[in-house]
């Protein structure tokens, strides 16, 4: 098969009358990687896909694919193949037919075509299902001949508009292995859209986070949740605690913070925020759940906080405690599931404590979901 | 069969469920059975003067439609050869005009079924319901006016020089076949656009994306999936022109009859009825058996139209 190709965009627009679907995005895909786009629902991921497969031109900006500018030639000239949120497979057509739609299309034979259906089908474990017609299949089946017929054109270029979502978790999760595994074989580009953060985190090399039409970072599944670039991608992708407060110092990588409502808390400054925020500026610092344990020394530090403990809630691997610092300041807790005794109970008081490396300190900005 | 009632009850409760039983009853057997039960026995008979109705020579014959395929008896030809020459003419310009409104609705329905909404398309959608509030005598002799020979048609044509002399719409049947068209183009355009509208709009980009062109598209795509409306629309338009009457009488050139206007002056002129309730059964139960083939070479099955 092909291997895949770069795909490129450069200062890319796509306006909707006077909105603005997607704002300057520049982002740069190499040949045979797997690119996530993930954000909230509205934000312009799919609308960036359609742009890719030529459904839509942008406003402003160039679209290359393997290095070729893209403007003025149509979805059916481009070596990309769209898998689309719904699927779109043709309720009338066979199976077979179905996934060699584009050899048709090409003029291939019918006998050559059904042989390449049965390789495909055997690809997607779906040998003896070639004679029925979609409806007869189940979701996950659906799926895969999804993937089939997009495949079966041999393009450069794999775009998934969120395939998985109509799934249910165990199949989600299953076919998320396999999605991966393909791509593997096969080798193409693939560029992926997701508002499931697990998703693009477990699949992808690279993951851009979107919001409202602009990206806000670009860097793979580790960096975008250790060391996020704004705000919104700190508290979209995972969980997260948010502290609001000043800048009272900066030592080299690490910020002490000046928090509203919990005392002066010590953070690594994120990448993005070296070099841009400075003593006195308005920040957010960001603890993750799990980053959080509790501390046997209850005495004052700069990475410690005390906080009643409201609720707990227990998910198998983990417990989740939430807890209420001073002004009603909600903190939540994750403790992996080692077998220890049960917490303290509800309304007593904890001290919890955290590496300062893994608290991030961004300056002040939007938030996922307030 | 006990079941489907108790469980047709159970769901409208028993006022309606009586009301819908009295209404479809009403429907079918005394609108739909007894009045075509009653034609049928009435083309088996003799054509009496009224005294004799009913006496001894009241009997049942099926001399009515061997007079439609072999003529008066001791006529010159073996066959009738004028009557049915008009009833093959009238099924084939009833097939040309489902054609034509076929080919001219399809795209529009295209257009209307995948546009979404928009100020244009209700537009449009009411100037094709607007000519439906003018009678239909009204609209054929207007047809009448503008094709005739000093016509608007005429006119313009002339005026602009491409013809030299004023084409006779009438004796061409033109002014007939526009005017069929024209009467029947909803019944083609609805339950096409009906079935179009709920096409998933990401099959035909899937298609595109995939390579195909337009044309392929909605070979594979699009007309397959439109086929239950296709089929009644062009059942509909097909019935509807073969039975229609005014546009013929009025439209129709001076030396085609329409196979209807012959039945019409059986049972009016003539005053035989069973000639005429004869000629109307035949021409029902050929243009049920043209569409049932026509359903069958198609691969559309009867279920599928009331989609
Ligand atoms: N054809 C259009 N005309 C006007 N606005 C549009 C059009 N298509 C999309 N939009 C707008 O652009 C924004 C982005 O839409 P898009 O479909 O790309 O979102 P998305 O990120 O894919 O969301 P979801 O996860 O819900 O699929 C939305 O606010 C949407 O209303
Ligand atoms: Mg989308």
């Amino acid at each position: 098969m092909s291997k895949g190709v770069d795909v490129n965009l450069e200062n890319v627009w796509i306006r909707f009358g006077e909105f603005v679907a997607v704002r300057e995005a520049n982002v740069n895909i190499k040949g045979g990687e797997f690119f996530s786009f993930l954000g909230p629902s509205g934000c312009g991921k799919t609308t960036i896909l359609r742009a890719v497969s030529g459904f839509l031109e942008p406003s402003d900006g160039t679209i290359k694919i393997g290095g070729k500018d893209m403007a003025g030639i149509g979805p059916n000239k481009r070596p990309t193949a769209l898998i689309f949120q719904n699927l779109a497979l043709f309720p009338l057509m066979k199976v077979w037919e179905n996934i060699t739609f584009s050899l048709e299309v090409q003029g291939v034979g019918k006998a050559d075509r059904r042989k390449r259906a049965d390789e495909l089908l055997e690809m997607i474990a779906l040998s003896d299902q070639g004679e029925k017609l979609p409806s007869e299949l189940s979701g996950g089946q659906k799926q895969r001949v999804a993937i089939a017929r997009a495949l079966c054109a041999e393009p450069d270029v794999l775009l998934l508009d969120e395939p998985l979502s109509a799934l249910d978790l165990k199949l989600r999760q299953h076919m998320r292995t396999e999605l991966r595994e393909i791509q593997q074989r096969v080798g193409i580009t693939f560029i992926y859209i997701t508002h499931d953060q697990g998703e693009a985190l477990t699949m992808s090399d690279k993951v851009a986070v979107m919001r409202a039409g602009i990206i806000d970072q670009i860097a793979d599944g580790k960096s975008v949740y250790d060391d996020p670039a704004t705000p919104f991608v700190a508290s979209f992708v995972g969980e997260n605690n948010v502290f609001r407060g000043k800048v009272k110092s900066i030592d080299g990588d690490m910020a002490l913070i000046d928090t509203n409502r919990s005392g002066t808390l010590l953070a690594r400054m994120a990448s993005a925020a070296k070099g841009t925020l400075k003593v006195g500026d308005n920040a957010m610092m960001f603890i993750r759940p799990e980053a959080c344990k509790i501390a046997t020394d209850t005495s004052p530090a700069h990475n410690r906080l005390t906080a009643k403990v409201k609720n707990e809630e227990f998910e198998g691997q983990i417990y989740n405690v939430f807890l209420e610092g001073s002004e009603g300041k909600e903190i939540k807790m994750s403790l992996v599931n080692i077998g220890q005794q049960r917490l303290s109970a509800r309304g007593s008081d904890l001290t919890l404590e955290y590496a300062p490396e893994q608290a991030v300190a961004l300056p002040a900005g939007d938030l996922a979901s307030e | 069969m006990g079941g489907i009632f108790r469980d047709f009850f159970d769901r409208n409760g028993a006022g309606l469920g009586i009301f819908l039983l009295v209404v479809v009853g009403f429907w079918v057997v005394i609108l739909i059975i007894l009045p075509q039960l009653s034609m049928l026995d009435f083309s088996f008979r003799h054509h009496l003067p009224p005294p004799e109705m009913g006496g001894p020579k009241d009997t049942y014959t099926i001399e009515h439609y061997k007079y439609l395929v072999l003529g008066a008896p001791g006529a010159d030809t073996s066959y009738n050869v004028v009557d049915l020459g008009v009833f093959g003419r009238t099924l084939i310009a009833a097939l040309f005009v489902t054609i034509l409104d076929l080919v001219l609705c399809y795209p529009l329905a295209y257009y209307l079924g995948q546009s979404k909404g928009g100020g244009f398309v209700r537009v449009l959608v009411l100037l094709l319901i607007i000519p439906y509030w003018i009678n239909e005598i009204l609209r054929a002799f207007a047809f009448r006016i503008i094709f005739g020979e000093s016509g608007v048609i005429n006119e313009v044509l002339l005026t602009m020089g491409l013809i030299g002399s004023p084409i006779d719409f009438i004796r061409a049947n033109i002014a007939l076949y526009a005017g069929l068209g024209y009467a029947y183009i909803l019944l083609m355009i609805f339950p096409i656009y009906n079935v179009i509208e709920s096409l998933d709009r990401n099959q035909i980009e899937a298609a595109r994306d995939m390579g195909a062109p337009w044309w392929r598209i909605h070979w594979r795509i699009v007309i397959p999936y439109a086929k239950p409306g296709i089929s009644s629309g062009c059942t509909m338009v097909f019935m509807l022109s073969a039975g229609a009457l005014a546009a013929p009488q009025i439209l129709g050139g001076p030396s085609s009859l329409w196979f209807t206007q012959i039945i019409y002056q059986w049972f009016n002129q003539g005053g035989n009825w069973p000639r005429g309730a004869a000629f109307a059964i035949v021409l029902l139960l050929t243009c049920i058996v043209i569409v049932l083939s026509m359903m069958r070479l198609f691969k559309v099955k009867i279920g599928d139209i009331g989609k």
